[in-house]
């Protein structure tokens, strides 16, 4: 075909079908390559002239108005001669004789044809998908049915946490809504962003009153005549007046498709935006190019040059696909995401955060090239890193560094001592506590403080979150000179952070973090996810903090606990069935033998635990062997647990002849109570019938040794390694009292303790004074604490076998994902 | 290179819980898939280079997962055994295309190191 222009010959004929943000900025470009090259007609489906469909998201906010966002009026289109037909889509191409004809009837005829159809919002097909309030999230007029709604108030449930649901859902919410966001997946908008970044969106979002429900499967849109509510699989229900579905977008090729253009997944073009027909080109989302198809502009920009170029006449302009960054556009909520942030293979992830200002950097380098960048917070080197990510740049140079972002260098480096010394006494130093320079300066000079504790105990300066214990170390140091010997460095948790459990404890909940992503937010760990020693111990401080509440995270669960039995060096389980107070009956000893034919279990063994522990059991054949031993009563023992392992007796006043009460009874009891907790470290409780001690009490987390007067309570023994004798704790004289105690004794070692500390080392840590303080000088203070300990217990006690025998619970852990060979 | 593999398709990258794993069994033994937090898929030989523990029982974190037995910590992409530890697991070629996972098996490069007792 003849690609030089030629004016006195008559102009060729272009068609564009679509007049939408590609369509139309290819039209922009060949106007200023060729302006007189072509006769050209534009159908546009929509009633109105071009506009910037990406700020309608603003315009459901109430930023923008629709005049503001047009980006060429019908002046436009007339100065340049061009003949717009605005409502009227075009039905069919005829490729034979190359026009095309429209809903109206009109038929134009074309040289060349551009197909810029754009794409449509998935709409998931659950029964009530077309009930009237339903709506995708696309042109003005899904806005104007949004704004309607608005007007009324009411229930707004986006389907979809994307960037297009999630802008709809603000925009919803400033406009008076009540807006649920319902998401398949446990991270939002998980295509752009990681975990840590998607948890910080997340709680920005319901800051700001949007709910927010992930792992959320919508079964049905529920209403007669209108939307009333959107029914999960769950079973839940929200009640709703309105429903945006915002859960992907189709790319519009059924004109394409019918006219036998090849399809896949989008119109195929070649680089040069050419389809499987010569005459026609396509730009947009409705194209498929090397496999890919787009949803942002930027990439439809590269492409809609290229195809003006073409049409313009040249035979070089090709377009290669385009790496893409996106940003979220939520006043007041900075996201960034670009390229491939998975990380994995021979990558490095180099993580900054800040918690004060809420800040989460993330950047993924390989081989001195960075592959992709998500930003959270602070997104304003977002076009730095996403430049040198497209160019390839070397950041081999500026590695150490990179985080920082570009304005990184001399002034930034500003010495931390200097910056203190240099604040004015009112300056805050303590955000939690509201505590200000002056008021710690004065306390260390005037009271004599010469250390971090004392300086907490004083003011309460660092004493909540600790992220400010930095710079009261400095004020220790300006304000003490020599006389300051610095801190003895408390051991961090682990390598992830500079932080010590305690510091960590305190920080869960003096800022009610929530969950492990939060913690390592708020509290800057270096990692993006922890490690193996510090990911077990966030799980459980959370867990004792929010009871009932935080959801248990198995993945940060050593496998014993995640698969409750306990793995053998060969990598079978064993599986220890609870025996209450060490006492068991012919039914569950039959049923015990009947699971160890059945299942050729190799070995059977009685504990040091006072039960029955059966050895070599095959990973897939543990919810089967729980379910016949579920069967005959029996539950698990926890014999791997950070819990309540076992509660020893002895025989006791009912058959021996020197008993004082009933121990076997009371251990029972005792088990009955404290089965299924979760603790710091391991748990055993005794219960000797008289001071011969045949139950060992002496040596347990907490033993009772009955005398005829009551009920004696050793606290901090321990058997292993350091052997330990118990300390009398206190005496008592009821049952009730017992059990009250224990609770109470559990509870403060549940929030006092370290993680992977037992009772007789932190005993030894706090002092024996300490515990007694809390439990026997304060009566109300050890109701309180066995009400807590009582209240956790109301969360824990579901038997972790049956909901796994029966597959509701963790089944892809038993079972092998594939076999082959 | 790639072209020479041969890849089968065991399942999803959803099927493996993320920041966990799920066992393949072959004729090379127990494969172990790994899925990260940034859900990055690896295949290890499911022997630790230590004593043979379950790779897959242990907890996943980064790059990397812990052995159950004695907490070696092994790096997910190179089987490589990290610090002080010397020793490698077993790895197998994986990759993921639209969501499913496919192992290059025939490319399966045994581990060293170890006192591995299987
Ligand atoms: C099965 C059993 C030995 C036996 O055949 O009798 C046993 C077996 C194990 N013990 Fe024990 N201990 C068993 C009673 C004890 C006792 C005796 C007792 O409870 O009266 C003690 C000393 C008492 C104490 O804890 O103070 C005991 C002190 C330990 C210790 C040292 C704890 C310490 O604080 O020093 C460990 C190591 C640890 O927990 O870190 C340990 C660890 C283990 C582990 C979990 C080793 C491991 O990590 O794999 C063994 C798991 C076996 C399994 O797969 O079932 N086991 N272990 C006993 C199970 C009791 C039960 O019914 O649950
Ligand atoms: C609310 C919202 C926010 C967005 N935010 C961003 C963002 O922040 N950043 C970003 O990069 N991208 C964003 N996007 C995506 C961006 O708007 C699209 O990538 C871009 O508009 C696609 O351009 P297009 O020309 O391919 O399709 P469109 O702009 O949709 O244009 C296609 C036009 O063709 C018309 N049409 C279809 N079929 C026919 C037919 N048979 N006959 C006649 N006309 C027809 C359609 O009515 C439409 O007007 C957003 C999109 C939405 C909806
Ligand atoms: S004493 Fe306990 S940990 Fe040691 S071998 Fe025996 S059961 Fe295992
Ligand atoms: S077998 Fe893995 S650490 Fe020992």
């Amino acid at each position: 075909m003849s690609t030089h222009t030629n004016p006195s010959t008559p102009r060729e004929r272009l068609v564009v079908v679509g007049n939408g943000m590609a369509g139309i900025r290819t039209l922009e470009e060949l106007l200023a390559k060729a302006p007189d090259r072509y006769d050209i007609t534009v159908f546009g489906a929509e009633p109105h002239p071009n506009y910037n469909r990406i700020m309608l998201s603003p315009v459901l906010a109430g930023e923008k108005t629709f005049e503001q966002i047009v980006l060429n009026g019908r002046d436009w289109y007339e100065a340049n001669g061009i003949k717009l037909l605005t409502g009227d889509r075009v039905e069919v191409i005829d490729r034979a004789h190359r026009t095309v004809t429209a809903m109206s009837g009109l038929t134009v005829p074309y040289d060349r044809l551009l197909i810029a159809t754009g794409s449509t919002p998935v709409i998931i097909p659950v029964p009530g998908s077309t009930l009237p309030g339903v709506v995708g999230f696309r042109d003005l007029a899904d806005v104007d049915t949004m704004l309607e709604a608005a007007a009324k108030g009411g229930r707004a449930v986006v389907i979809g946490g994307g960037l297009l649901g999630l802008e709809a859902a603000n925009g919803l919410k400033v406009k008076g809504m009540d807006v649920t966001v319902l998401h398949l997946m446990d991270t939002l908008m998980e295509r752009q962003l990681d975990r840590s970044a998607g948890a910080l969106l997340r709680h920005e979002l319901e800051r700001r009153g949007i709910t927010v429900l992930t792992g959320a499967d919508t079964a049905e849109i529920v209403g007669n005549e209108c939307v009333s509510a959107v029914r999960l699989k769950n079973g839940q229900e929200l009640p709703a007046d309105l429903v945006v579905m915002a859960v992907g977008i189709r790319p519009n090729m059924a004109l394409g498709k019918a006219a036998g253009l090849a399809c896949g997944r989008g119109i195929q073009v070649d680089d040069a935006m050419t389809t499987s027909d010569p005459a026609i080109l396509s730009v947009g989302e409705c194209v498929e190019h090397r496999g890919q198809t787009y949803g942002l502009v930027a990439p439809l920009f590269e492409m809609a040059k290229v195809a003006a170029a073409r049409l313009a006449g040249s035979s070089e302009a090709i377009y290669t696909g385009s790496v893409t960054s996106t940003k979220l556009k939520v006043t007041g909520v900075d996201v960034f995401s670009a390229g491939d942030f998975t990380g994995g293979k021979d990558c490095e992830d180099i993580v900054f955060r800040d918690a004060a200002r809420g800040v989460y950097k993330r950047v993924v380098v390989k081989e001195n090239r960075i592959l992709g960048a998500v930003l959270y917070g602070d997104t304003k080197d977002g076009g730095w890193y996403f430049q040198m990510l497209k160019d390839g740049t070397e950041v081999a140079p500026v590695r150490d560094t990179l985080i920082f972002g570009q304005s990184f260098g001399g002034e930034g480096a500003a010495n931390p001592k200097a910056a203190v010394a240099a604040l004015p006494d009112s300056a805050e130093i303590c955000g939690c506590n509201g505590v200000c320079k002056g008021t710690i300066v004065t306390a260390i000079t005037e009271k004599g403080l010469s250390n971090l504790d004392e300086v907490r105990a004083h003011t309460k300066a660092s004493a909540s979150c600790g992220s400010c214990t930095g710079q009261v170390e400095q004020l220790l140091a300006l304000t003490l000179g020599d006389g300051y010997a610095g801190e003895a460095k408390a051991k961090p948790m682990c390598k992830c952070t500079d932080r010590t459990h305690d510091e960590v404890r305190r920080a869960i909940t003096a800022l009610t973090l929530k969950s492990i992503p939060d913690v390592m937010q708020r509290l800057e760990w270096r990692t993006p996810d922890g490690c193996h020693h510090c990911r077990p111990a966030l799980n459980y401080y959370l867990l004792c903090e929010w009871p009932g509440e935080y959801k248990d995270d198995s993945r940060s669960r050593y496998i014993n606990e995640r698969v409750h039995a306990n793995i053998q060096k060969d990598g079978t389980y064993s599986v220890v069935p609870r025996m209450w107070g060490g006492l068991t009956s012919a039914k569950e000893l039959r049923a015990i033998a009947d699971v160890v034919d059945k299942f050729a279990i190799p070995t059977v063994k009685v504990t040091g635990g006072q039960r029955i522990d059966l050895f070599g059991v095959k990973k897939e054949d543990l919810p089967a062997v729980w379910a016949d031993l579920n069967a005959a009563g029996m539950v698990s023992g926890h014999a791997y647990a950070k819990g309540l392992r076992t509660v020893k007796t002895c025989v006791g006043s009912e058959w021996c002849r020197f008993g004082t009460q009933d121990s076997t009874g009371l251990g029972v009891k005792l088990e009955r109570m404290t089965w299924g907790t979760w603790t710091p470290h391991k748990v055993k409780l005794a219960v000797s019938g008289c001071p011969r001690n045949c139950a060992e009490a002496t040596i347990k987390d907490l033993g009772v040794v009955c005398v005829d007067s009551g009920y004696e309570l050793h606290v901090g023994g321990n058997g292993g390694m350091h052997v330990r004798a118990c300390d009398l704790l206190v005496k008592v004289e009821t049952e009730a009292e017992v059990l009250e105690y224990t609770g109470a004794y559990m509870q403060l070692y549940r929030e006092e303790a370290r993680y992977l500390e037992r009772t007789a080392p932190w005993l030894e840590r706090v002092g024996l004074d300490h515990i007694k303080r809390r439990l026997v000088d304060d009566a109300e203070g050890r109701a309180a604490l066995n009400a807590r300990f009582l209240f956790s217990q109301s969360f824990s006690q579901d038997d972790p076998w049956a909901e796994r025998a029966n597959g509701s619970v963790d089944r892809h852990e038993f079972a092998p994902l594939a076999q082959v060979g | 290179m790639d072209q020479s593999i041969s890849w089968i398709t065991v399942g999803s990258v959803e099927d493996i819980p993320r920041q966990g794993s799920r066992v393949v069994r072959t004729d090379f033994g127990d494969i172990a898939l790994f899925r990260t937090v940034t859900d990055e898929v690896y295949a290890l030989e499911d022997r630790c280079p230590h004593a043979g523990g379950p790779l897959s029982q242990g907890i996943v974190h980064g790059a990397r997962v812990t052995c159950p037995l004695h907490s070696w910590v092994i790096d997910l992409a190179s089987g490589e055994a990290v610090g002080p530890d010397e020793g490698c697991a077993g790895h197998c070629p994986v990759r993921v295309v639209d969501g499913a996972v496919q192992l290059g098996l025939a490319a399966f490069r045994p581990g060293r190191g170890g006192c591995g007792h299987g």
